[in-house]
């Protein structure tokens, strides 16, 4: 048995719906991951702060407001500037086609919309990890 | 980030959060790495007051917790020049299935975080039964050797056995919350006799007083029939006798916490007059002791007889040649 994975599950910024990242969660505990959740109206201190106290694997984000550009980013440089620059961001939510790839720029590890199945999504956090802990 | 031992050790009481965090990682994956850490820094341990929480699922403990942080953070404390520095390990249920959990004790926490005198770790209980994981006692001698004051452990939500709590911590608090059962079931073994302080929280539900009423009487029929004795200043001002108080607290409106961290406070007191952390405290490190010593033992066997030979004799048992003692003693017999 690997070293376990532990992934923390954050919804920064001000939209309700937390629907789909508890879905994420679900299915990550489903795969064996050690998932932390830390709920609604995060700010993007709080969730680089949580990364840091549970050191974790990897972090996903999930979105509806509209606030990526805004939020992600801030959350990135937090993490960078804490000595977190290795652990892989992962965002899910309403992103358009067009911000992708600024946000892929600025080191997010991968996007997803609407609609993508959870084995892709799992897989893929899977991937970020193992690629992070081999120091890819 | 690759560092020797020495330097994460120092960098853990010199308070870099970003080490201490990765050290514990080390530990809960019983990387011997971490392990070497925790003993450079086991000499630092003693000074932090451990406090364990624990309660049937859904009667608040995480509130509790997270009450009982803010206040201590933000209402000075008599003869203190500065608010503790306050850890919190929140332990939640492994699934058995997947090996994977929910850890979702943050969420009550909110009101907690950036606050850089708290530091919040979640914990998977990993296949522990205890309400605890193997590691859980590790993890807070660590976070005690980084300087924090008091380490608040929070259990999983624990039925009537998941006592381990008590053998962890120094003052032990049980939650409960009306309408859980009747008086039979406070005086029932486990979690009711570990408690050195219970809360009944949701106390603004129907049957609270019911509730306190049953955990009352549950505790003066364990206990001598003079209470003025108890809880009570003898002539050096200090009580001879320690009855777990019950209070009453609906934390979601912050009432009632004030009195819990004074019972926490005067626990403390209670222990260190009475000379019963001391004696607590061996018969921890006895159990921890025996524990590591178990557990080394069954590797050390493994590691030096092969596993044909034990699977033979699970075969024997399997059918019915050998009863599991038996099988044992066969094993023991080979070593």
């Amino acid at each position: 048995m690997g070293r376990k994975i532990r992934v923390l599950i954050a919804k920064p910024g001000l939209d309700g719906h937390d629907r789909g990242a508890k879905i994420i969660a679900r299915a990550l505990r489903d795969a064996g991951i050690e998932v932390i959740y830390t709920g609604l109206r995060q700010t993007p201190e709080m969730v680089a702060e949580a990364a840091l106290q549970e050191d974790v694997d990897a972090v996903g984000l999930s979105i509806l407001s509209g606030a990526h550009m805004e939020l992600v980013p801030r959350i990135l440089n937090l993490m960078r500037d804490q000595g977190q620059e290795s652990v892989p961001v992962l965002l899910g939510g309403i992103i358009p086609d067009e911000d992708e790839p600024r946000l892929l720029q600025a080191g997010v590890t991968a996007v997803f919309r609407p609609g993508t199945s959870t084995k892709v999504i799992i897989s893929a956090f899977k991937n970020a990890v193992e690629a992070s802990r081999n120091g890819v | 980030m690759k560092l020797e031992p020495e330097s994460m050790a120092e960098a853990i009481t010199s308070g870099d959060r970003l080490i201490l965090s990765r050290v514990l990682t080390l530990i809960e994956n019983y990387d011997p790495i971490g392990i070497e850490v925790l003993s450079l820094l086991f000499q630092r341990t003693g000074r932090a007051h451990l406090v364990g929480i624990t309660g049937a699922p859904g009667t608040g403990k995480s509130t509790i917790v997270n009450r009982i942080a803010s206040y201590l953070r933000h209402v000075p404390q008599e003869g203190q020049l500065k608010p503790p520095e306050i850890a919190i390990i929140a332990v939640d249920p492994s699934s058995p299935f997947s090996g994977g959990a929910l850890l979702g004790d943050r969420i009550r926490m909110r009101d907690l975080s950036g606050d850089p005198g708290i530091f919040i770790r979640s914990m998977a209980s990993r296949g522990a039964l205890g309400g605890l994981a193997h590691t859980t006692a590790d993890v807070a001698a660590v976070l005690d050797a980084a300087g924090y004051d008091l380490i608040m452990i929070e259990t999983v939500g624990a039925g009537q056995a998941e006592v381990e709590i008590a053998s962890t911590a120094q003052t032990t608090i049980v939650i409960d919350a009306p309408g859980l059962g009747d008086d039979i079931q406070a005086i029932k073994a486990g979690l009711m006799e570990i408690a050195d302080i219970m809360v009944v929280n949701k106390a603004d539900r129907p049957g609270a007083k019911k509730t306190l009423k049953a955990l009352r009487n549950a505790l003066m029929l364990g206990h001598p029939s003079k209470p003025a004795k108890l809880n009570q200043a003898s002539e050096d001002g200090q009580p001879e006798m320690w009855l777990p108080p019950v209070l009453s607290a609906v934390a979601t409106r912050n009432e009632g916490i004030e009195e819990i961290v004074a019972a926490i406070q005067e626990h403390r007191r209670y222990l260190n007059h009475s000379g019963l952390n001391t004696v607590r405290e061996r018969e921890r490190r006895i159990a921890q002791v025996e524990y590591l010593l178990r557990e080394r033992l069954a590797y050390e066997f493994h590691a030096r007889h092969p596993a044909k030979h034990f699977d033979g004799v699970i075969e024997k048992v399997l059918a019915r040649e050998f009863s599991p003692h038996q099988a044992v003693q066969s094993l023991m017999q080979d070593a």
